[in-house]
Parts: structure tokens; sequence; C-alpha cells
């Protein structure tokens, strides 16, 4: 197959680096999301441990 | 303790993607035969080899494991495979859309790369679903890590046969001959397969160091509610269960 036409072939480049970076940014959304769920659960632990201290 | 040297790493790692993205745009010249599109070449190749190492290290960690007998390997190598898992998808759209852009069909079934590649990926997908349809913490490690090792061995098989397999469609890049590339093509995907190492790494210790705060927290609730049910009266605490935080599971 000829090469593609600069305007054309920039399309497929430009989705499969899309696709590429929507993976890895989901990846870490999804791990900060993780991250936020600890955060929670800690400072409610904290305030148990705060709660038996008193 | 996994998290230890994860800001330098991750630093690293991205100025080694922004300057593989500058000699992917605006240093390596365009191919003769594929003009612009070959780009994806520097996204495609260094994402399937760092999937394929990432595999093959998932066997070795688990290799750690059973003779350790240590969780903290099974855990890196479950990681490991999970990373993996979604490089490789990124590796069969990435070369899906080069496919259609360089050979007009999104998926060629007769090249021995392609589907080889995609017999992998579909094998370490078995590998999730195994994992969690086992209950009991030591058997599923001890499964998983037999797993991980089986499928591990086959990687490198598999790559080795491919490449025996002569195909004429698919171009090779690490050739005995050097893979053809001009040097400053070379040099760009060295760069970015650089920059796809260190970006694995970095997130391998990020899911880890996520996974290892996520166990402690439950341990350390875990102590809280035994400390609550031993000593109830004396501190006027109420009985039984720890409260939980909206929305943890």
């Amino acid at each position: 197959m000829p090469a593609l036409p600069l305007d054309e072939a920039g399309g497929y480049v430009a989705g499969a680096y899309v696709v590429f970076v929507a993976l890895i940014l989901l990846y870490v959304v999804i791990i900060g999301s993780k991250v936020a769920r600890m955060e929670r659960e800690l400072e409610t632990l904290n305030d148990l441990a705060d709660q038996r201290d008193r | 303790m996994y998290g230890k040297g994860l800001r330098p790493l991750a630093i690293a790692a991205a100025i080694a993607t922004i300057t593989a993205l500058g000699l992917i745009f605006f240093f390596a010249p365009n191919d003769a035969d594929q003009g612009f599109v070959q780009k994806i070449f520097y996204l495609h190749v260094p994402m399937a080899l760092v999937a394929m190492a990432g595999f093959i290290a998932g066997g070795v960690m688990a290799i750690a494991h059973l003779r350790t007998g240590k969780r903290s390997w099974d855990m890196r190598s479950y990681v490991s495979i999970h990373l993996s898992i979604i490089l490789g998808l990124g590796v069969l759209v990435t070369g899906a859309i080069w496919a259609k852009a360089s050979w007009g069909k999104w998926w060629v079934w007769d090249e021995p790369m392609l589907v080889s590649f995609l017999i992998v990926f579909l094998l370490y997908c078995c590998y999730q679903p195994l994992r969690f349809s086992i209950e009991d913490p030591e058997r599923q490690a001890r499964y998983a890590s037999v797993f991980a090792i089986t499928a591990g061995a086959f990687v490198p098989l598999n790559f080795t046969a491919v490449r025996a397999a002569q195909s004429f469609i698919h171009p090779e890049v690490l050739s005995t001959t050097g893979g053809n590339l001009p040097g400053e093509m070379w040099i760009t995907f060295l760069v970015s397969l650089l920059a796809m190492g260190m970006l694995f790494v970095t997130l391998w210790k990020l899911e880890l160091t996520s996974k290892h705060t996520s166990d402690q927290l439950r341990r350390l609730r875990g102590k809280l509610e035994r400390a609550a049910e031993e000593a109830p009266a004396e501190r006027g605490a109420p009985t039984g269960q720890v409260p939980v935080a909206a929305g943890t599971s």
C-alpha cells in the first residue's frame, strides 16, 4: 500500500497515541480513587483511635 | 516500603516520556515507505516489548514466591502481570490502528506476530478469573504463581517461534542485522523503549504502594476491632464493628 497523505496518516497516529494516553489516564484515575478511599478510611480509623484515647 | 524512590522515578519517567515524544515527532525522519504512519512504531513496539518483559518478570517473581513463600513476591508478580495486560490491550489496539493505516485492514489472521500476541494476551486474560475464583489466600497465591510461571515460560517461546516463522508482512525490529533502522530511528526507538520501561516500573511501584497501604489499613482496622472487643466497658466505646468510611469496600 502506498504511504498515506499526512492529513489522513495524522488521524491514525493521533488515534494510536490517544489510546495509549487514555489507558494510562484511566489507570491513574482508578489508582487515585483507591488512594482517596484509603485516605477516608484512615481518617475514620484515626478518629476512632482518638476517641479511645480520650 | 514500596513507595520509596517513587517520586524521583515518576519524574524521571515523565522526562523520558517527553524526550521520547520530542524525538518521535521532531527528530526521527518519516519512513520512506510508510510515511508519517510509521510514528506508531515508536509507541506500539516498545509497549509490546515492555508488556512481554512484564509477563516474564511476573513469572520470575512467581518463582521467588514459590521458593520463599513470601506473599510480597506474589503481589509483585500479580501487579506486573496486571500492568502487562493493560499494556497488551494497548498493543492490540495501536497495532490494529497501524495495520489499518499500513495494510488497509484492522486485523490480519495469517500474520503470526499478531495472532501469537493475541494468544498470549488471551492466555493472561485467564489469570485474574483464575486467581479470584479461589477464596483461600494461600491457595490463591500458589495457583496464581504456577500459572504465572507456566505462562511466563510460554512468552519467550512464543516470541522465538514467531521469529522462526519468518513472516514477510510484519516488520522485524530486533533482527540480527540490526533491524535496518537508520541511526535517528534507532536512537528514537531506544529512548521510547526506555521511557516505556520507566513508565511501567513507576506504575508498578505505584500500584504496589497502593496495595501495600490498603493491606496495612486492613491490618490496623483488625487490630482496632480486636481492641474494641477486648475492652469495651472500660473505655465506654461501643462493642463490635469499627465504622467504615463512605465508599469503602
